[in-house]
């Protein structure tokens, strides 16, 4: 079975440059992220669907020192001893600042203002055995597994 | 001449309490801030309480007696304390009752928050893929303001540090025993930059207030200390906030919702943040302490390296912030936690705080609340 996203409308797959779905404002053309009705900023009910830059620069990060609660359901943190991992907000320009998990680097390695891209990474397999992906953003040119 | 004075201030201790319901703290709370007042509880005319886990706080009237009274509950995430106030407060200023008391109450489980995201306007993979966390929404904004302002891990200890000492002479926090900024410093790494004692934890306690028209005030006391202005606000369009899974770009510099809440309340108060001789901030982490500072205007983005180094807000400094420990010696029960702050302000100002009271009684005190999903309130008292 080939691996599925964990929720549709959220990145682009199967695709081996993914990039994340938003929306635009049809009315202010200010972008959102995930795809909703309505414009956070002038309130119009008339986002239209729009693809996020694939690229983006590393505003803030931090790391996740501890398996957060339900309804977390990642298996990254099922290891023993507990590994932490890295989150941090990417800012796509002209669009939009998305938290996002960080992969295919360690901590020494983030600077902020780096250059990252999105990629794809593995998230949990489900009871029928069907793995299950989510998107997340490394720093650019690393390789990420 | 100000319109709403507070005339008691009650506090069941936080902590935690095994097989001690909310409402039980609640009424203890009640009972300690009536008694303060030299009041009962049938002289109250109406009453708010607040609280996140408990649904029908007035149920404490069970305990208090079934006067029927008016009685609204509110919840307004942890600015909760300040939206009841705010009620209490234009209940009193629309001449509708005279006096009343607003009640604050938790019992949460240990460990961070955590919710259904769809009840705060995020996706279900937000929460599944671990990002609906208000740690690491705390650990990735003090890490960028270090980043544009040079605060230094130290301070962010020191803080925490001084807010343990203020505890050690708090009889009702919940955390006493010192701790050393080294200790801080290496103990388990929660959220980079932040450690396990730089955070509040969630807890259980209850706080209450006896508030009347400013009118009347010295027909109970000798000494009312005056609600100068609160003021609540949520996020603005492109704001870096907890629970958000995007904001624009567009919106640079956007200030924080602690920032407006602020200057409304300085505007309303007609005071200047210079007036302000104590405060009391939401230190749900010691960064988040150090960042409040600035966006209540009580200090230039910065400058709070220096302030911290030289003890300026330490009780005997020329600022002293989180008299009683504040949150991360007190914990956080969400309804509980801003009348907290409120009772210690009444406390330092009157002159009363026993041990941790600041020299020179204040006469202008400051309390800000801030949390998920970008909600804050400011509270200005005067004497
Ligand atoms: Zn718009």
């Amino acid at each position: 079975m080939a691996p599925v996203p964990i929720a549709d409308d959220l990145f682009t797959w199967p695709d081996d440059e993914p990039r994340l779905i938003g929306g635009r404002c049809a009315e202010c053309g200010t972008h959102v992220f995930p795809l909703r009705a309505g414009c956070a900023r002038c309130g119009a009910a008339a986002v239209e669907r729009a693809l996020l830059s694939r690229s983006g620069t590393l505003w803030t990060w931090t790391s996740q020192g501890f398996p957060p609660k339900a309804p977390f359901r990642g298996e990254f943190a099922g290891t023993d001893p507990f590994e932490p991992w890295l989150v941090g907000v990417i800012e796509l320009p002209g669009q939009l600042r998305v938290e996002s998990l960080i992969t295919g680097c360690t901590q020494d390695e983030l600077e902020f203002g780096m250059p990252m891209r999105l990629v794809t990474m593995p998230f949990r397999t489900d009871e029928d055995g069907q793995e299950i992906i989510t998107f997340a953003f490394s720093p650019e040119g690393a390789d990420h597994a | 001449m100000p319109d709403v004075a507070i005339i008691g201030v009650g506090i069941h201790r936080f902590g935690r309490f095994p097989g001690k319901p909310a409402l039980a703290m609640g009424a203890e709370a009640a009972r300690d801030a009536l008694a303060d007042a030299g009041l009962t509880w049938a002289d109250m005319q109406f009453a708010v309480g607040g609280s996140y886990e408990v649904d029908q706080p007035d149920a404490v009237v069970a305990e208090l007696g079934l006067t029927g009274v008016q009685f609204t509950n509110v919840y307004n995430g942890c600015a909760t304390a300040g939206s009841a106030l705010a009620l209490a407060s234009q209940t009193i200023k629309l001449g509708q009752h005279e006096i009343g008391l607003v009640l604050g109450m938790d019992k949460h489980e240990s460990g961070a928050f955590t919710a259904d995201p769809q009840e705060y306007g995020c996706p279900p993979w937000y929460g599944e893929m671990g990002l609906f966390l208000t740690t690491k929404f705390f650990g990735m904004k003090i890490n960028r303001y270090m980043h544009d302002h040079g605060i230094t891990h130290q301070t962010l200890a020191e803080v925490a540090a001084k807010n343990y000492r203020n505890g050690e002479l708090n009889p009702n926090a919940h955390r006493r025993k010192p701790l050393t900024p080294e200790q801080i410093l290496g103990s388990r790494m929660v959220n980079y930059p932040l450690t396990q004692y730089m955070f509040c934890s969630p807890n259980e306690g209850a706080a209450a207030l006896v508030v009347c028209s400013a009118d009347v005030a010295h027909r109970y006391t000798d000494k009312p200390i005056y609600l100068r202005s609160v003021v609540t606000r949520t996020r603005r369009f492109g704001a870096f906030e907890v629970h958000t899974p995007s904001a624009s770009v567009a919106a640079d510099h956007v200030p924080a919702p602690t920032v407006d809440a602020a200057r409304a309340a300085f505007e309303a108060a007609g005071v200047d943040p210079a007036d302000v001789q104590i405060a009391q901030l939401q230190d749900t982490d010691a960064g988040a302490e150090v960042i409040h500072m600035a966006e209540v205007g009580l200090c230039a983005d910065g400058e709070q390296n220096k302030l911290i180094a030289s003890g300026a807000t330490a009780p005997g400094g020329s600022l002293p912030i989180n008299t009683d420990g504040g949150l991360i010696a007190n914990g956080e029960p969400v309804g509980a936690s801003g009348l907290r702050q409120v009772r210690e302000l009444v406390l330092q100002m009157r002159g009363q705080a026993g041990d941790r009271q600041v020299a020179g009684e204040p006469r202008v005190g400051l309390a800000q609340l801030y949390g998920a999903p970008g909600v804050a309130a400011v509270s200005i008292l005067s004497t």
